[in-house]
């Protein structure tokens, strides 16, 4: 996939990129398995062609886009985030893709759009543990309008400059580097426009572990365990302590005043 | 670890006589765990979850996450371990393989063997042995907390398995103590399945589950009856 460079703020961190077998093959996609070495092996049966994404609720213009025409929709970047996962490792990782903000603003969102709703594909056929009960199928997810909008929050396509593994959430996914990385929903079918808070997924599964916001905040621990570090995969060797965790992911001079005033131990 | 055979654990849980009797070893699976060679062949086995692993960590095979593999690897094969251990009597009173018994010690001690690795694993790999913070993190978290409980109730066990513990404290003392092995694996699962919840990943949970669940319910069975 041919890219050029970002140029959004705060978008090419300068850290060790992970490895590409560890962005690969160390992954949480339930739909193919819990384990975090499931989705490497299952994920071959995702069919990504034809694929469509329905753009519908509160827009002007609603619309199903083909996979073809969202690579066309705006040039492609290359953004280096570290990914930070709520159980407490992290990676940076080289996507392909471009600002949501660029798909958002050509449907016309109306003012009853306060929310967006991410739906992934929940196909049985494809995916073997959509019968499963872990979670309420389809995975839902969700920004408020003004997070969605912010030009770190990405619509991937690649990484490491070629098409993203099915186990990376092919054909497209998104990816907001300041939130817990299960905020960003893969293999996208669905984007809706909605003016109250979407019930996601993991909201529905567990609120008091999962809350809507899940931003990255090494102050407010998860129940089970704290959030004050993390392991960076494949660069903190076994014995060596833990990192510390930034707030929003390092993102903070980015994204901090979108929660101006909001108590996020309360909207965590 | 601590069952009716109290005669048996009093003589120090070892049925092979003391000197060479003229009787012949019994035959089929008894006379086979009589043989000298079956502990030193249970050991080994024993053992070789840990070399695995440590080969493993090694030759960085464990995965993208080898602390986690190894702090989840020696959790399983804790819960493993402590099925074994509690399967010797039920398995005895079902098969007749009464020289089982001589075995069940070892499998307890490698229970506690692997329980203090998932220990330290946990302490080393992810607190760095800060203290302070392993000590908030008990204190803090419902199933950490559960899981060091297992572990503290489990000790005792551990230190009062040679033979001698026994005279000391007396066959009835000391099983009484060892009846704690059953909270232990009550609290193990539990541990487990607030561990698993998260994932709301249930399966595995089930199956050890419904082990521990028989292995316990066959002693209650045969308690019942026996009071008839």
């Amino acid at each position: 996939l041919a890219a050029q460079r970002s140029a959004v703020p705060g978008a090419l961190t300068m850290e060790k990129l992970s490895a590409y077998k560890d962005i690969a093959s160390y992954n949480n996609f339930y739909e193919f398995g819990t384990d975090k070495s499931d989705p490497v092996r299952n994920a071959h049966t995702l069919q990504t062609r034809p694929w469509t994404v329905a753009i519908e609720g509160a827009v002007k213009k609603p619309q199903t886009l083909a996979i073809e025409d969202i690579l066309k929709l705006a040039p492609l970047e290359e953004r280096i985030y570290r990914l930070r996962c709520v159980e407490g490792w992290s990676m940076v990782i080289p996507w392909v893709g471009f600002s949501l903000s660029e798909l958002i603003k050509r449907v016309e969102p109306t003012g009853n759009a306060r929310y967006v709703e991410f739906h992934t594909l929940a196909d049985p056929k494809q995916m073997p543990y959509v019968r499963s009960s872990v979670l309420d199928w389809p995975y839902v997810e969700g920004l408020r309008i003004d997070e969605a909008m912010h030009p770190l929050a990405l619509l991937a396509v690649g990484l490491y400059g070629e098409v993203l593994p099915n186990q990376n959430g092919a054909p497209v996914r998104l990816v907001v580097p300041w939130k817990y990385g299960f905020k960003s929903a893969k293999s996208i079918v669905k984007i809706r426009f909605v003016e109250k808070e979407p019930k996601t997924a993991w909201v529905k599964a567990a609120v008091q572990e999962y809350g809507f916001y899940s931003n990255v905040n090494p102050k407010v621990d998860h129940p089970r365990w704290s959030q004050a570090t993390e392991r960076r995969i494949g660069e903190d060797g076994l014995f060596q302590k833990k990192r510390p965790t930034q707030m929003f992911n390092g993102y903070e001079a980015q994204v901090g005043q979108l929660y101006a005033g909001m108590d996020l131990v309360k909207y965590y | 670890m601590a069952e009716a055979s109290s005669s048996l654990a009093a003589r120090g849980g070892n049925v092979r006589p003391l000197h060479p009797s003229p009787r012949p070893r019994p035959a089929g699976v008894n006379g086979w765990l009589l043989r000298p060679l079956a502990k030193p062949l249970l050991f080994a086995l024993c053992l070789l979850p840990f070399v695995w692993l440590l080969y493993g960590a090694f030759t960085e095979t464990l995965g993208a996450n080898p602390a986690e593999a190894l702090i989840r690897a020696t959790g399983d094969w804790t819960l493993r371990f402590l099925c074994l251990t509690l399967a010797v009597t039920p398995l005895r009173h079902w098969t007749g393989w009464h020289a089982l018994a001589r075995l069940r010690r070892m499998l307890g001690l490698f229970t506690y063997f692997y329980v203090l690795l998932h220990l330290l694993c946990f302490a080393w790999l992810d607190m760095g042995f800060d203290v302070a913070e392993i000590a908030k993190d008990i204190g803090k978290r419902p199933f950490i907390l559960v899981g060091f409980s297992a572990f503290v109730l489990l000790t005792p066990l551990a230190l009062t398995s040679f033979n001698r513990a026994v005279k000391v404290l007396g066959a009835a003392r000391w099983q009484a103590l060892h009846r704690l092995v059953y909270a232990v694996a009550g609290l193990a699962i539990l541990h487990f399945f607030w561990m698993r919840s998260a994932k709301h990943n249930y399966e595995e949970v089930a199956v050890y589950a419904s082990i521990l669940a028989v292995l316990l319910g066959a002693r209650v069975w045969r308690w019942a009856r026996q009071r008839r």
